[in-house]
């Protein structure tokens, strides 16, 4: 009991000591990263997009204000376990922002970061009713979250079928995890509204390659469609199902997560015309690359090398950063001082106005939608423009504008939900 | 020389069979007790209390509970992930339905509910062993998974699935929610993690121990002596699941504070808990914390060392050390087959005559 277990301590010790960290200077961001196991190959991309927009910065404009940002970096393994160990480890550093790149882990992280005043940036995943601000203080989702997704499939679909879905079949291929159940309510409501029939498909995340008796059940019940909340191996997977069951490519349309180069190469000619949904542009025909090129790729600095650069996710990692970087911006004007706290980078959340001028300043014509939140509205406008994969080209191609999603339908939700916390918790409602 | 018995002598047969015959042993034990209780809650931070030793003791528990089945009555059991989960979801919807009782209770509660349904599954043992129950105690954590996910009334018809523990006090002092200081999470789990280990270890070496070691060596002569195989699987079942039972309830509200039946109690936590009682060692309560200690220190000692004093990138760490403790388990159970509380057990022996081997 005595001799080993002291001794392991006394090596823990030593090892802890030895990475607790000097008290930093710089702005902290760590970077929730995960390049190994079953999601490795989508969240690779998106943290080197993630690490070389900041090293941009750092490399071309010496920081933000001139204060220096310091990206630590902490593999996740989209595990929440380790997410909170992550999250730990990386709170001695006094970050300003947490980003975990997991709808798991942030869920997990809410309550942690709302009691440890860090604001946390969750673009596209994570609690959905964290949006409204007045119960979640420290929470932002801008610009859109997963029921604004679903909401948008179904306009699209409408758009489609010039209106009417009534008497359509819907299924919802969805990663049995809180990411994927996150969308079943507001697809339940769209469905009350709009008269389709929703058949909910859950694909387990332990077994996500093994998906053959979900598409069986496709292949009988025949669907007009099936949206696609996948992540990881599942992506590849489902894909590469819907192709040997001869399902539709184009009857498929798949959340933002479900809509990247490696989710859809695996099933080569056979994934042609599959539709995925996407808050920003991907590819480098974007000013920022010249900057990118010069500063970054040349000198040899990019992230492990570079080897997803203008890559969809990779994209979406750098939209994250821009963000990011842009609320530490409005931060720093607000607070008056270039080192900013916590505290304040969430006033400068809070306070986000990323206009289209704004976007093209940064190198970054008509690559998202602008960006403007509010005391109430921590979640922007929430909307997403459809992609389609162009199997020859090996391009995703936008085929709409963005659309606005159904806020008639999804406010109510969104108020219910986080009211329904805010009593749970007893949160008194702030804005007022 | 050190380490010794010499003049150590017992009088009576309650000293000669206490749990610590050795003068020494005792006051190590003590003095670590005493250290775990009076000293590391002053100085611990919430980097040691959420990364290192919360969830070790709340890992020992389950490896003392998994250990009381699978070690001490040698029934195989692949459903502890399963039984963690009903630990954490019956303390969920106990907390929320009635909160005014005390968060601890809840645990215990917790722990009862999941004694109930691992009775029930442990049924198939009084027909089957072996591999064979392994797959029923599989089926077992499938099922139960599948129903947390299933039927939204467990979750409390939250929009995602998860559960998130609401915040609950004692003395007090906060011990659940995101406001707990790191010396009450601590000191929570430390308390449960002691009572259980005396109460196992009490548990073992009287009768029901003994009958649960009779039926393990060799069910049809414990059968003969007069052994009821059915009182003592299904007792091993009950308190083995308890154990199991009030790990999941911790892990959930005290450790993680928000959890998902497929993500945090899917199959991988049943094997991981199995790991550490085989590395650990069987029918050993010492093997129960080592085999913890092992597997959950080792990885966050390996990245510490990798990433925070080297300096490596974090996906060749981690690759790294998957392959650092993948290797260290071939080599523990090589050179120890009967894991790591009998290596102590053996150095234990050769202190006992050093430097005077002969």
């Amino acid at each position: 009991m005595k001799k080993r277990s002291v001794r392991l301590f006394a090596a823990l010790a030593t090892a802890t000591a030895l990475a607790a960290p000097a008290a930093w200077a710089d702005l902290v961001v760590p970077n929730f990263s995960y390049r190994t196991g079953p999601y490795a190959a989508n969240g690779a991309p998106y943290a080197d997009g993630f690490n070389d927009y900041f090293t941009l910065l750092n490399e071309r404009d010496g920081g933000i204000g001139g204060q220096k940002i310091v990206v630590p970096e902490c593999e996740t393994s989209y595990n929440t376990e380790k997410g909170v160990e992550c999250y730990e480890s990386l709170k001695g550093q006094n970050p300003v922002v947490i980003a975990p790149v997991s709808t798991g882990i942030a869920y997990q992280l809410i309550p942690k970061v709302s009691a440890d005043k860090i604001p946390m940036y969750t673009p596209g995943f994570g609690r959905t009713s964290a949006q409204d601000g007045r119960v979640f203080e420290w929470v932002f989702n801008a610009p859109t979250n997963y029921w604004d997704g679903a909401s948008i499939a179904i306009k699209y679909l409408l758009d489609e079928h010039g209106g009417d879905l009534n008497g359509k079949t819907i299924a919802l291929l969805y990663h049995n995890s809180a990411f994927g159940k996150e969308p079943i309510r507001t697809l339940q409501e769209l469905s009350k509204k709009h008269g389709f029939k929703l058949t909910e498909i859950p694909v387990d995340p332990g077994s996500s390659q093994e998906q053959k008796s979900q598409w069986l059940q496709i292949r009988r019940e025949k669907p007009d469609h099936v949206i696609l909340y996948g992540w990881g191996v599942m992506n590849p997977a489902a894909i590469q199902e819907a192709a040997n069951v001869r399902y539709p490519m184009e009857q498929m349309i798949g959340i933002w997560w479900s809509g990247a180069e490696v989710d859809v190469t695996a099933a080569g000619a056979a994934a042609n015309g599959y539709k995925a949904m996407a808050f920003h542009g991907a590819g480098q025909n974007y000013p920022i690359y010249d900057d990118l090129k010069a500063h970054v790729f040349d000198k040899g600095l990019a992230s492990q090398g570079g080897p997803h650069i203008g890559t969809v996710l990779y994209s979406r990692g750098m939209h994250s950063a821009m963000v990011t970087a842009e609320a530490i911006r409005k931060a720093q004007e607000l607070a008056g001082t270039d080192a900013v706290t916590a505290a304040q980078v969430r006033d400068g959340f809070e306070a986000l106005d990323i206009s289209e001028e704004r976007l093209a300043e940064l190198g970054l014509t008509d690559f998202s939608p602008a960006i403007k939140t509010s005391c109430e509205d921590h979640g922007g406008s929430g909307m997403a423009r459809v992609q389609q994969w162009d199997a020859s080209a090996k391009a995703w191609n936008p085929i709409t504008d963005f659309y606005e999603p159904d806020n008639e339908v999804i406010d109510p939700l969104i108020r219910a939900d986080s009211e329904a916390f805010a009593k749970e918790n007893n949160i008194t409602l702030r804005c007022n | 020389m050190l380490y010794r018995e010499a003049g150590d002598f017992k009088t009576s047969y309650r000293d000669d069979s206490q749990t610590f015959p050795l003068k020494l042993d005792r006051w190590g034990y003590y003095a670590a007790l005493a250290v775990a209780f009076l000293v590391i809650p002053f100085v611990i931070t919430d980097y040691w209390a959420n990364s290192v030793l919360v969830p070790f003791l709340i890992y020992a528990i389950a490896a003392l509970g998994l250990n009381i089945l699978t070690g001490y009555a040698g029934q195989v059991s692949l459903g502890s992930g399963g039984f963690m989960a009903v630990g954490a979801y019956a303390s969920y919807k106990l907390a929320t339905a009635f909160p005014e009782i005390s968060i601890l209770i809840h645990v215990l509660l917790a722990g009862g509910i999941t004694a109930v349904v691992g009775v029930l599954f442990g049924l198939p043992s009084l027909r089957i062993k072996g591999f064979y129950l392994a797959v029923a105690t599989l089926a077992a954590q499938f099922f139960l998974v599948w129903l947390f996910n299933k039927v939204p009334w467990f979750y409390n018809y939250s929009a995602s699935g998860q559960i998130t523990v609401p915040e609950r006090s004692f003395l007090g002092w906060i011990i659940t929610g995101p406001q707990t200081s790191a010396s009450a999470k601590y000191l929570v789990c430390l308390g449960f993690a002691v009572l259980l280990a005396w109460v196992a270890r009490n548990l073992t070496r009287g009768t029901v121990g003994r009958t649960w070691m009779a039926i393990r060596d060799m069910d049809i002569a414990a059968e003969i002596i007069g052994v009821n195989p059915l009182t003592a699987k299904m007792t091993a079942f009950a308190v083995s699941s308890f154990f199991i039972g009030v790990a999941g309830a911790l892990l959930f509200s005290v450790y993680l504070g928000a959890a998902e039946a497929s993500e945090t109690f899917g199959i991988n936590k049943s094997f991981l808990v199995l790991f550490m009682v085989i590395i650990g060692g069987l029918g050993s309560i010492f093997g129960s914390f080592a085999g913890a200690a092992f597997l959950v220190l080792l990885p966050v000692f390996l990245k510490n060392v990798l990433v925070g004093s080297l300096g490596w990138p974090t996906d060749l760490a981690a690759h790294l050390e998957l392959m650092i403790v993948g290797a260290l388990i071939v080599f523990f159970l090589i050179v120890e087959p009967h894991g790591l509380a009998q290596l102590w057990r053996v150095t234990k022996e050769k202190l006992r005559l050093w430097p005077f081997p002969h």
